[in-house]
């Protein structure tokens, strides 16, 4: 389980997370929605202890992150995939080294290796790609390659930063796919942050809404889409609002 | 803390100081000769026009050998690498920065620091040495070919010169002076490529600081040298 506790983080004079509270149960998938900008990445980077909260804490599995020593802090990443929004594939290496790079690093054996290597990228349908350079792959198969990263550590978590975004509609459905794909084949507890909210009802179990630094809402597929919160309703319907213009008990940060 | 960190990982580090080694020093090898060969001629000519008349022009030898030594090797060879390398190092890094694929290597596990600070630097200090020796051994030949064939200089009275005033220190000194310009340019090329931010603008802005700060480092280096072992 991932547990924010009242995290809150600034970027010198920006705020971006103020008090946000949520509890990200195992064994599901939990969306992050919010507008561009409030904070979702970074809130997910706090999970991996890529960023330190100003206040409050991030607990995975009981363990405070950024109170772990570089060696538990390593042990501890070891459980969770991360795909970055970009990919962030490593532009000097192929596809299969890019993936063989994690699993080298946990010790594993040669032959296990090239097992694992081959197994995930078959799961993601690149089974070709393995000699390939990132350079020489669209931005779909980037993403898939990037999947294929996180899946081949076998993690107990995967977090998926904007995976659909600048994406067409048909790869954006196959990166949905396989994000499902990953919880059912693999049982791992995903963590999900997007605007889009076609990605979100496909992929998640529940939903929670981060808006000024909180999170505003938390709840079901059902119980979003029949939300009656102004801004929650305006967000996943994408219609335009002025949150200044919202009555005072509703604008309620 | 995190350095000392970094430098015991060596399962990391240890696979990459070969390839930085040659991506560093190696490639480096041309532009560094080149400008050594240039000021070896210019050395020989200029100490003709300063000797004539008042100095024996065996000497020419010895203002070659002891300037190329001890002072322009180093620091010449120091402050193109210094443009080369750290420029290369910064705008890398920063890039990696930039597209996330430091966060990357943070969350398979991996200490950025070993991974890519620790190989660089090491590499630095091991092939900068190498290669401003060799600019040193190109630059006494291009004066020695300079002074017999354009300052009616035997060979035997250049290297008499050559060998006047030389002590073994002149090499050493060098050779230290250089190894030091290779941790600065390498972990200045590291550190501004580490702290980029902002994208593509970010890198030029970084890469630029990085060039600016590995040839500050070597004439502050240079002068502490001077002042500490002569």
């Amino acid at each position: 389980m991932i547990r924010f506790t009242d995290v809150h983080k600034a970027f010198g004079p920006k705020v971006v997370l103020a008090g946000m509270t949520l509890d990200i149960p195992a064994g599901q998938t939990t969306v992050i929605i919010g507008f561009s900008g409030s904070g979702k990445s970074v809130a997910l980077k706090h999970i991996v202890g890529l960023i330190e909260p100003d206040a409050g804490q991030v607990e995975v599995d009981g363990q405070v992150v950024h109170d772990l020593a570089p060696d538990a802090l390593s042990l501890l990443r070891a459980g969770i995939g991360y795909v970055f929004q970009f990919a962030a594939l490593f532009d000097s290496m192929t596809v299969g080294d890019n993936i063989r790079l994690g699993l080298r690093r946990h010790g594993l054996d040669p032959d296990e290796v090239a097992t694992r290597v081959r197994e995930s990228l078959h799961l993601v349908d690149l089974d070709e790609a393995e000699a390939r350079y990132p350079a020489e792959l669209s931005g779909g198969m980037r993403k898939r390659v990037g999947i294929a990263r996180a899946i081949a550590l076998r993690p107990r978590y995967i977090l998926y930063d904007e995976p659909t975004t600048g994406l067409d509609p048909v790869t954006s459905a196959v990166i949905d796919e396989l994000m499902v794909r990953a919880r059912r084949e693999l049982g791992v507890t995903g963590v999900v942050v997007t605007h889009d909210m076609r990605s979100a009802y496909t992929v998640g179990d529940r939903i929670a809404m981060l808006y000024q630094g909180r999170i505003r809402q938390v709840g079901t597929i059902e119980e979003i889409r029949q939300t009656d919160d102004p801004v929650v309703r305006n967000f996943i319907e994408g219609r335009p609002f002025d949150p200044d213009r919202l009555p005072a008990a509703e604008a309620r940060a | 803390m995190d350095s000392a960190r970094a430098l015991a990982d060596a399962r990391t580090w240890a696979p990459h100081v070969l390839p930085q080694m040659r991506r560093l020093g190696v490639d480096s090898v041309p532009i560094a000769l080149f400008i050594a060969t240039f000021t070896g001629i210019v050395l020989a000519l200029l100490s003709k026009y300063i000797f004539t008349g008042a100095v024996p022009m065996y000497f020419v030898g010895a203002l070659v050998g002891k300037t190329i030594m001890m002072e322009l090797g180093p620091v010449l060879t120091g402050l193109a690498l210094a443009g080369r390398v750290g420029a290369n190092i910064a705008a890398e890094v920063g890039t990696m920065r930039v597209t996330e694929q430091v966060d990357a290597l943070e969350t398979l596990a991996y200490n950025p620091n070993s991974y890519l600070v620790v190989p660089r630097v090491l590499a630095g200090v091991l092939m900068f040495p190498v290669v401003t020796a060799l600019a040193v051994a190109i630059g006494v030949t291009a004066g020695w070919i300079t002074a017999i064939n354009l300052l009616d200089l035997s060979t035997l009275e250049f290297v008499k010169g050559l060998r006047l005033f030389y002590r073994f220190k002149d090499i050493w000194f060098g050779l230290l002076k250089a190894a030091s310009f290779g941790a600065a340019v390498t972990l200045a090329g590291c550190l501004m490529g580490l702290a980029t931010r902002g994208g593509a603008e970010g890198v030029g802005r970084n890469t630029t600081r990085a060039v600016v700060i590995g040839c500050e480092a070597i004439l502050v280096l240079d002068a502490f040298w001077a002042l500490v072992l002569l």
